[in-house]
C-alpha cells in the first residue's frame, strides 16, 4: 500500500510562490506610485512570509494531512491586502514624499501586525483543538457567546458602537473591534451541532405540496427564531449585510443537513419578506437601495462612493492601470469596504478575477472537505464555514460592483481591520483542522490490530 | 522609472497571479485522483496473501457501485474503491445507516481480487444475502440484495 501523500511539500511550494508574488507586487506598487523601488520594499512581504512559513510548520506538525491549497491561497490574498494598504498610505502623500515613507507606519504596517496576531490565533487553535469533534462539546456555550457578541453593539449607546451609521462596533478608547465577526464563527459551530441533533425530524417529517417536501409547521420553529434574530440585528444594528449573513448561513446549513430544497425556498421567501418589511421601517436601508438603483442621480452626494468605485473599475478596464499607478484613494473607505474597487482599478478585470478565483478555490476546497469528512458535525461545520466565506465575498463584491445594494461587510483577508482578519483566520484554522480529518487515511491508524489467533475459522463458498 | 519597466511590472504581475491560480488548480486536479489509484490491501486479514498475487480480474466485471436503500429514505449510491467498506450505525463506519435494527458495527464488505466478500461483524440481528443468513466471508454477486435490518444494499457494476 503506497503511503497516502500528505501534500505538505506542495503546500510549501505554493506558499513560497505566494510570498514571491506579494514581493513582486510590493516592488511594482512602489515603482508605480513613488516612481522608484525603495531599498526596503521587501520588509513587509518578507516579515509576512516568515510568519506564514511558521504557520506552515505548525500545520505540518499538527494537521499533516490538511488540504494543501487553502493556506497558500489565503496567504496570497492576505499578503496582497497588506501591500495594497501600504500602497494606499503612499497614495495619501505628495508625490515627492512617497519614497520616504517608513514601512513601519500607516495602515499597511498596522495590517501586518494584525495579520501576525491572526496567524498566531490560527496556530493556537490548530494546536489546542486536535479533533474538530471536540468543539461540539462546547456548542451551546459557543452559541450563547455568539448571540451575546452580536447583541453587545445593539445594546451599547451609539457613542460606543456606531461607525458610519452601522452599530456593529465596540469602541473602548483607542481599541475598537467588531464582535459580529467572531460571532459568525461561534454561531456556525452551534448551528452545526444543533442541526446534527435535529436533522432526523427536520428531514423526515414532511408534507408534499407541488412536488416539493415541505416541513411540518412545528418544525419551522428554529428557522423562525433565527429569522427573527436576523431581523432584530437588521433593525437595531442598521445593517442588512450582517442579517443576511446569519440567516443565509443557517438556511444553507439546514439544506446541507436535510437535503431538502424546500428549506432554501422557505429561507429565500422569509428573507425576502423580512427585507421588504425592513425596507419600509429602516431609513438607512431605503437610502442604500435608492443609491444602488441609481447612484448617478446624486453622483457628488449620496452616490459619491459607489460612483467613484464604478469609475475606478472602469478606469482599470481589462488589465488595470498597473500596481501603484491608479488613484484608488479617491474612493472613500478604499481601505475597508471598497478595497476591491481599488484592486479593480490597479490590476483590472484580469487581476480581480484571479483574486475571486482564489476565494473560489478556498470555498471549493472547504466544500470538498465537507464531502470527504465522515462525521456529520464535521460535514455541516465545513460546509457552513466555506459557504459563509463565499457568501461574504459575494455580498461585499456584489455591493461594490453595484450588483446588489451595498451592505457594509469586510472583504475577507483584504480589508483593513483586526477583527475581520482574526475571525477569518480562525475560520480557516477550523477548515484546515476538518480537512486534516477528512484526508487522513483510514487504514493508517487501525483501532486494534487483528490477531490471527482471535480469528475464527470460516468457509469460503465460491 | 522607464515606461517599459512599468509595463513589464504591470503585465508580469498579472501573469504571475494567473500562474499561481493555475498551479493551485493543478494541485486540486491531481488531488481528485488520490485514493482512486492506490489499489491493493495492506494485508489480507486471513493470510490469503496480497491481492497482487492472484491473476488480475478484469475491471469491467467488478462491482464499482454500492446502492443503499434505507427504509423511508431515497436510495443513495456509493462509488467503491479497493478498500474495505464497513456498514453500521456508528459514525466511524464507511456507510453509516440509520436503522434501528442495525448494530453499531454491523457488517463489512471486503474486496479480494476484484470480488467483494461480505462478512457479519457479530451483529445482533444478522446480515442476510439473498434471504440467507451470512456466516463467515461470503462472496457477493452483482445485483443480489444484502439485507441489514430494514436496509437493503446491492452491488452494481
Amino acid at each position: 500500500m503506497p503511503r497516502t501523500p500528505t501534500r505538505r511539500n506542495t503546500e510549501l511550494l505554493l506558499l513560497l510562490g505566494a510570498i514571491g508574488i506579494v514581493l513582486i507586487f510590493s516592488a511594482a506598487a512602489e515603482a508605480g506610485s513613488a516612481g522608484e523601488v525603495t531599498a526596503d520594499f521587501w520588509v513587509l512581504p518578507v516579515m509576512l512570509g516568515l510568519v506564514l512559513l511558521a504557520a506552515h510548520v505548525v500545520v505540518r506538525f499538527v494537521a499533516p494531512y490538511a488540504d494543501p491549497v487553502i493556506l497558500p491561497a489565503v496567504a496570497l490574498l492576505n499578503g496582497l491586502g497588506v501591500v495594497f494598504l501600504r500602497r494606499l498610505d503612499l497614495g495619501e502623500l505628495n508625490l515627492k514624499d512617497r519614497a520616504g515613507l517608513s514601512v513601519f507606519s500607516g495602515l499597511g504596517f498596522k495590517q501586518l501586525i494584525w495579520t501576525l496576531v491572526a496567524i498566531g490565533l490560527f496556530s493556537a487553535l490548530l494546536i489546542v483543538v486536535r479533533d474538530h469533534k471536540s468543539i461540539s462539546r462546547y456548542a451551546y456555550s459557543l452559541g450563547l457567546a455568539g448571540v451575546v457578541l452580536v447583541a453587545i453593539p445593539a445594546v451599547l449607546p451609539s457613542s460606543l458602537s456606531e461607525v458610519n451609521g452601522a452599530k456593529l462596533w465596540v469602541r473602548l478608547g483607542p481599541v475598537s473591534f467588531q464582535p459580529g465577526e467572531f460571532a459568525k464563527v461561534a454561531l456556525l459551530c452551534f448551528f452545526a451541532y444543533y442541526l446534527v441533533r435535529k436533522r432526523e425530524v427536520l428531514s423526515l417529517a414532511s408534507k408534499r405540496i407541488a412536488g416539493i417536501d415541505f416541513p411540518r409547521g412545528r418544525d419551522l420553529g428554529p428557522v423562525l427564531a433565527v429569522w427573527l434574530f436576523s431581523m432584530l440585528v437588521l433593525v437595531f444594528e442598521q445593517d442588512l449585510g450582517t442579517a443576511l449573513m446569519y440567516f443565509g448561513m443557517f438556511v444553507v446549513m439546514l439544506y446541507i443537513a436535510t437535503e431538502r430544497v424546500s428549506w432554501i425556498l422557505i429561507g429565500l421567501g422569509t428573507f425576502a419578506g423580512g427585507a421588504v418589511l425592513a425596507h419600509s421601517m429602516v431609513s438607512r436601508l431605503q437610502l442604500r437601495v435608492s443609491i444602488w438603483w441609481d447612484p448617478f442621480s446624486d453622483a457628488r452626494g449620496k452616490g459619491y462612493q459607489l460612483v467613484q468605485s464604478l469609475l475606478g473599475f472602469g478606469t482599470g478596464g481589462l488589465f488595470g492601470t498597473g500596481p501603484g499607478a491608479g488613484q484608488p484613494t479617491i474612493i472613500p473607505e478604499a481601505e475597508n469596504d471598497f478595497i476591491t474597487a481599488g484592486f479593480g482599478e490597479e490590476i483590472g478585470l484580469f487581476g480581480l478575477t484571479a483574486l475571486l478565483c482564489l476565494y473560489m478555490v478556498v470555498v471549493m476546497r472547504g466544500l470538498r472537505t465537507a464531502v470527504g469528512v465522515r462525521d456529520s458535525f464535521g460535514k455541516l461545520l465545513a460546509g457552513g464555514l466555506s459557504f459563509t466565506l463565499g457568501l461574504q465575498v459575494f455580498v461585499i463584491v456584489g455591493g461594490v460592483t453595484k450588483l446588489i445594494p451595498l451592505t457594509g461587510q469586510t472583504t475577507p483577508f483584504l480589508s483593513a481591520g483586526g477583527s475581520s482578519l482574526m475571525a477569518n483566520w480562525l475560520l480557516i484554522a477550523l477548515l484546515i483542522r476538518i480537512s486534516d480529518a477528512a484526508r487522513r487515511p483510514v487504514l493508517a491508524t487501525p483501532k486494534e490490530p487483528l490477531k490471527l489467533q482471535d480469528a475464527h475459522t470460516e468457509v469460503i463458498r465460491t | 522609472m522607464p515606461d517599459v519597466v512599468l509595463a513589464v511590472a504591470r503585465f508580469g504581475f498579472l501573469v504571475l497571479l494567473w500562474i499561481f491560480v493555475f498551479a493551485v488548480a493543478g494541485v486540486v486536479r491531481r488531488d481528485l485522483f488520490i485514493g482512486a489509484r492506490s489499489s491493493g490491501l495492506v494485508a489480507a486479514p486471513r493470510g490469503l496473501g496480497p491481492a497482487a498475487a492472484g491473476p488480475k480480474v478484469k475491471r469491467g466485471k467488478a462491482a464499482h457501485l454500492l446502492s443503499v436503500k434505507e427504509d423511508g429514505r431515497p436510495e443513495r449510491t456509493i462509488t467503491l474503491a479497493d478498500t474495505p467498506i464497513t456498514i453500521g450505525r456508528a459514525e466511524d463506519c464507511t456507510v453509516v445507516i440509520t436503522d434501528d435494527f442495525a448494530s453499531a458495527h454491523h457488517a463489512q464488505l471486503v474486496p479480494r481480487d476484484g470480488q467483494w466478500f461480505l462478512q457479519d461483524q457479530g451483529s445482533t440481528n444478522g446480515t442476510y444475502l439473498n434471504n440467507a443468513k451470512v456466516s463467515g466471508l461470503t462472496p457477493v454477486p452483482l445485483r443480489v440484495p444484502i439485507r441489514i435490518g430494514r436496509t437493503s444494499l446491492e452491488l452494481r457494476s
